[in-house]
């Protein structure tokens, strides 16, 4: 069912926890759909000098948490902000079809740590000018194709 | 060889090495049809005599009121659609309760799509119907009442005999899904007073698609599936007579062994329920804590998410299953747990686990020992946990 990646990154997630006085803090998707996504990011001169996580959920959500973080650590806020969920399905090799929608969570929770450290800081990153956090911005609705 | 552990018995279980032996002629050496006239063909209608007696003594039932299908699925599509079918003439009522096994509840939404009625009888907190609700639900068009016996998720057993003796009253049929209760709470189906009942070999270390239905004399019911004339024109195809000669094994064993299965698995059962309840907090048993299915075991675990603890549990080799909903395939935790009230965020961190006879003490320990560490991980990793520190 899920690659060998996505196993590793389930039982050996990498940069869960929380980073105290972080400089963005970012949460999505809610508890009754059943995961939650909280990044906490550390920035200095623009650069992701160090990123943690916390979720709640299935392991797909877990994998798709610790390999977004992997993924911006150490870049800019300018490449950040470029992370796609496909990025991080194929850096995971794959993640069966009804779970692709963790990855979309784990883009989005990255995108809202972003978004809060922008406002933190009133600056306005390349990308998300036009970002609105939302309150659910869970699309477990759309394209599961399951039933 | 890594260590494995089966917890997950309400699944399925494995096969009994005498019914397995039991079995083995009936696959090349007696493998004739059961309607034919010759020697090859009485060999197999005589094993299928013998398991149908089986089954039959098994449940108290007469052995022609014993009609085998092609699993328990089957033998719910054939109960609810047959007597619907049967006895529209008199009303187009059904009743059943909101935490039934897909195979009745799937049913009862098709027959909605073809002009029939149907009401689904709430649940308590212990997921028990309420006899009065029921009572209440009865009209002048109601056929047909199925409440299953003993729930396969949260392990809760209905009380047949009283629905029964409503449904008797106001003479109504009553289909009960035994597939969790045979061979795990002794069963006679004169004393309990139901006009239907099924069941499924492979829960009773029986193999996988033979099921049965005791159909009580008189009732009135069309077949299923259409055909030759087996099962006393009432179920056609050839019989699969490896499978049922496996059944009928099983239920026999079933019955000898039953005081002592149960001694068995309830006292793993409560060790394990003790075990979770002393040593994790944020716990819940879901499910009746005394009517209830003797192997059955189910808790929520608050703040982390059913499917993350399987494959965790699967990661040291234990096997248990969780009504999640990124277990389920669909977007919603499993429907029992919502019928029971559960919240959506506690009933995403659900977990069964279902002991059976092969389980030891040893098992259970190391079931306990692990799962502490699991949960504690899952939680330490979660951002709900963090708020209740």
């Amino acid at each position: 069912m899920y690659s060998e990646k996505v196993m590793d990154h389930f039982m050996n997630p990498r940069n869960v926890g929380e980073i105290e006085k972080a400089d963005g803090v970012g949460e999505v998707g809610n508890a009754k759909c059943g995961d939650i996504m909280k990044i906490y990011l550390k920035v200095d001169d623009g650069i992701i000098t160090d990123v943690k996580f916390k979720t709640f959920g299935c392991g797909s959500a877990i994998a798709t948490s610790s390999m977004a973080t992997e993924l911006i650590k150490g870049k800019s806020i300018e490449e950040a902000v470029k992370l796609t969920n496909n990025a991080v399905v194929e850096a995971l090799d794959g993640l069966p079809k009804p779970k692709v929608h963790c990855s979309v969570l784990a883009e989005q929770a990255v995108k809202a740590a972003l978004y809060d450290y922008a406002q933190k800081n009133n600056i306005v990153i390349p990308g998300l000018e036009d970002y609105v956090p939302a309150k659910d911005v869970h699309d477990h609705h759309d394209g599961d194709g399951e039933e | 060889m890594k260590k494995r552990i089966y917890l997950d018995y309400s699944a399925t279980t494995p096969m009994k090495k005498e019914v397995l032996d039991e079995m083995m002629p009936y696959f090349n050496e007696k493998f004739g049809n059961a309607s034919s006239i010759h020697s090859f063909g009485r060999e197999a209608k005589e094993a299928l005599d013998i398991a149908r007696d089986r089954i039959a003594k098994a449940i108290g039932a007469a052995s022609s009121e014993i009609f085998f299908t092609g699993g328990g699925s089957e033998a719910d599509n054939w109960a609810i659609k047959g007597i619907a079918f049967a006895n529209k003439n008199k009303g187009s009522h059904i009743i059943t309760s909101k935490i039934e096994h897909h195979a009745v509840l799937h049913v009862c939404e098709y027959l909605e799509k073809n002009g029939f009625e149907v009401t689904y009888l709430d649940v308590d907190e212990y997921g028990m119907i309420d006899l009065e609700q029921l009572k209440e639900a009865i009209t002048d068009k109601t056929i047909l009442i199925s409440i299953m016996f003993v729930n396969n998720e949260i392990g809760t057993i209905q009380p047949i005999k009283e629905i029964a003796e409503i449904a008797k009253e106001k003479g109504v049929y009553f289909h009960t899904d035994a597939v969790q209760a045979l061979g795990n709470i002794p069963i006679d189906v004169k004393e309990l007073g139901v006009d239907l009942m099924n069941f499924s070999s492979h829960k009773i270390y029986g193999p996988k698609g033979v099921g049965a239905i005791y159909i009580k004399k008189g009732v009135k019911i069309h077949p299923l599936i259409h055909g030759g004339a087996q099962e006393r024109k009432r179920r056609a195809g050839t019989e699969n007579i490896p499978g049922i000669v496996g059944f009928g094994k099983a239920a026999e064993l079933a019955i000898e062994n039953l005081d002592a299965h149960i001694a068995h698995i309830q006292k793993l059962r409560d060790k394990l329920i003790e075990g979770i309840k002393n040593n994790i907090d944020y716990v819940r048993l879901n499910g009746h804590p005394t009517k209830r299915h003797p192997g059955n075991v189910n808790f929520c675990f608050e703040f982390i998410e059913g499917e993350s603890l399987l494959l965790s549990l699967d990661m040291v080799g234990i096997a248990g299953s969780s009504g999640s909903a990124c277990t389920s395939g669909s977007l919603d935790p499993s429907h029992v747990l919502m019928a029971i009230g559960l919240t959506h965020e506690i009933a995403h961190g659900s977990l069964r686990l279902t002991i059976g006879d092969f389980t030891t003490e040893e098992d259970i320990d190391y079931v306990i020992e692990n799962l502490i560490t699991i949960v504690d991980r899952l939680r330490q990793m979660s951002p709900l946990y963090e708020k209740v520190k």
